[in-house]
């Protein structure tokens, strides 16, 4: 007996399933920001901490260090799980991430840059300048690669995106030596800084940058929402999908211009925290299918989950000292994706 | 109105609530670290002093002003007392609530410490984050004593210190000219010598110019084979070879990370310089040798005594 659905709508069962996800997922989250909230070198008892304001030190550690940066690490993790998810249905390839559209290495590049050459400068960098020097940089270099990337793919192979594919490929190997060629010239000080930056850190977090990231955040989903179902039908393939009357072109463009926001301002802030954006979008899928209307929230709401639990991890470890927490999302992640990998191998079988 | 549409706005109240929750329960002023007020107070004649960099602690305690120091760092390893002090980790990767934890008022460290944005939140926080140049100058450490004597209120005492290393210092080059000075008054041609450090057996690497152990090796009228590189390099054969050195120093955990003075002669190309057939291996532990602290004119003194045989 085979129930019909109609095209645009959900079954029943369908919407019962997914808002029992959202609904574990969302719990699990808040449970997580509870404990993290919690955990820390100073110790913290939550409820304590609200109320009684004797303890300055307590409040001022909650409000202005512990919050914000369990905030972040959410907001980017969504991000980067948002970004991952747009990047997968672009390509139409489980493997993608936004690093094949140069993010990453455009970030790293310039990152590497500044930190190396901005010492050497004729002209003096002004201190009130030098903080937003490295961010800055970044967030440049990340656009900035990934737009180029996009042009120059558009002209060589023009409608096609395993173009862009190729084009990225030869891009980032053309960057890897930028950076290569920095890390050679850079003295002690400064690969020391490189090499932190490269590892990523959550510990540049404040509200100021934790409500732009929203907004960044919020605006990108929004818009993404309106592409859930022109990237479905992409997934169809895209012949496929520009016969169904789909401008695949103003469709790449969009998602390559949220993808590009998305991971610019996660890598200008953190520098580089791999595998969320790859392995969030997979959490998503093994629990609701392809359907990327489901898919784009739930990423991002894998994706905060999975940060705040590494970073949670980055900060108490080694306490007093922080890991980066770039080593902690591999480590948490990879496990994470075999089991996923074995899953999937199962109902092969 | 689709039932889907529902879920997706309940879900987006889920996730930002508690956000807008925080916004609104802490004020404007928190949107920017506002230093709160505990950091300020000083109602206590001790202040609180997280002092990050061994050379540093070892000033504060040569000052006798140990009593406001509440942490260090893993670098603060001398004097012995530092062992019952808490420590904030390594001093190039601090963290902001590692360091606040401590509740301290003052964090004294040199320019070493890092990382840049952790230091600045610190200060933010209200705490007085006191940063001092990290030159390999004797006149450095002079002015880092001198520093931190006004920085606790103890110029006095600072003078005091600063005059009885300099008295060190003094005779020390008397010592080391005497030591230039070879039979019938002509000038002694200086040793050569190379630094080889080497904390891990697999990452050997040699100090070139614009490194502490460069400006050890001057101070020691020792002439570094590896002055035209810039920085620690690695160590290659042939130009430990061509260097030619009379004399090898290095420090007492790179030796023993390389398994003592026959590690040593078993690196590439050492075997073939004087220093090796002449077994002139000169060690001491790492912050002493290499860490400009009050130490420094005694240590320079000891290993003169030994390289150059004076007195």
């Amino acid at each position: 007996m085979l129930k019909t659905t109609p095209l645009y709508g959900y079954s029943s069962i369908v919407i019962n399933q997914a808002a029992f996800i959202y609904a574990t997922a969302l719990l699990v989250l808040v449970i997580m920001t509870f404990i993290a909230t919690v955990l820390g070198p100073v110790e913290l008892h939550f409820l304590d901490s609200l109320l009684v304001t004797d303890e300055i030190v307590e409040s001022y550690i909650l409000w202005q260090v512990r919050l914000p940066r369990i905030l972040f690490s959410i907001a980017i993790g969504a991000s980067l799980g948002l970004a991952g998810a747009l990047t997968q249905g672009l390509f139409r390839n489980p493997l993608a991430d936004p690093g094949l559209l140069g993010v990453s290495s455009g970030a790293a590049a310039a990152a590497a840059g500044a930190i190396v050459f901005s010492g050497n400068l004729p002209w003096g960098i002004p201190e009130a300048l030098s903080v937003w020097l490295l961010p800055g940089a970044a967030f440049c270099g990340a656009l900035g690669i990934c737009f180029l990337l996009d042009r120059l793919a558009r002209w060589l192979t023009p409608g096609s995106v395993i173009g862009l594919l190729l084009t990225g490929i030869a891009i980032n190997a053309l960057v890897a030596a930028f950076i290569g060629l920095s890390t050679y010239l850079a003295n002690d000080e400064q690969l020391r800084n490189l090499s932190f930056w490269t590892m990523g850190s959550l510990a540049g977090a404040n509200w100021m940058v934790l409500s732009l990231m929203m907004l960044v955040l919020m605006v990108a989903f929004l818009c993404s929402q309106r592409l859930t179902r022109q990237i479905n039908a992409l997934s169809l393939g895209e012949t496929v999908a520009a016969q169904i009357g789909i401008n695949l072109k103003q469709l790449r463009q969009r998602i390559i211009l949220m993808v590009a926001f998305l991971s610019a301002c996660a890598v200008a802030w953190c520098g580089m925290i791999g595998f969320i954006s790859l392995i969030a979008p997979h959490i998503a899928r093994a629990m609701v299918g392809s359907d990327h209307r489901q898919v784009l929230p739930l990423s991002m709401l894998f994706g905060g989950l999975l940060l705040l639990l590494a970073d949670t991890f980055a900060r108490t470890v080694a306490i007093p000292a922080e890991i980066p927490v770039g080593i902690f999302t591999a480590l948490l992640g990879a496990p994470f994706f075999l089991s996923l990998l074995a899953k999937q191998r199962k109902e092969l079988i | 109105m689709h039932p889907v549409i529902l879920e997706r706005r309940q879900l987006l109240q889920g996730v930002f609530a508690p956000v807008a929750k925080a916004v609104a329960a802490t004020t404007v002023n928190s949107w920017l670290f506002i230093s709160p007020t505990w950091a300020k107070s000083k109602t206590t004649v001790l202040k609180r002093l997280v002092c990050v960099g061994g050379a540093l602690t070892e000033i504060v305690y040569a000052l006798g002003l140990d009593e406001h120091l509440i942490a260090i760092d893993t670098t603060s390893t001398y004097p012995a007392a530092t062992k019952k002090l808490p420590s904030v980790g390594y001093a190039r990767t601090l963290s902001l609530e590692g360091v606040l934890s401590m509740r301290p008022q003052i964090l004294l460290a040199t320019e070493d410490a890092g990382p840049p944005l952790v230091l600045r939140q610190i200060s933010h926080a209200g705490v007085q984050v006191k940063v001092l140049k990290a030159d390999h100058r004797y006149e450095g450490l002079i002015d880092r004593v001198r520093a931190i004597g006004f920085l606790l209120g103890a110029e006095a005492r600072a003078e005091k210190l600063i005059k009885e290393i300099d008295r060190e210092w003094q005779l020390y080059q008397q010592d080391l000219n005497q030591s230039k000075i070879g039979k019938n008054n002509t000038p002694v041609k200086p040793l050569k010598a190379m630094f080889i450090m080497a904390h891990t057996p697999q990452q050997v690497m040699v100090a070139g110019q614009g490194t502490s152990a460069h400006a050890i090796m001057s101070y020691l009228n020792l002439e570094n084979t590896f002055k035209d590189l810039k920085g620690y390099k690695p160590l290659t054969p042939e130009s430990v070879i061509a260097g030619q050195a009379d004399i090898i120093l290095l420090t007492d955990q790179g030796l023993q990370a390389q398994g003592g003075a026959q590690g040593i002669l078993r690196l590439p190309g050492v075997m073939q310089t004087p220093a090796a057939r002449h077994r002139q291996i000169y060690s001491r532990e790492a912050n002493h040798l290499l860490g400009f602290g009050p130490r420094l004119p005694s240590m320079l003194y000891s290993l003169a005594k030994e390289i150059h045989k004076i007195k």
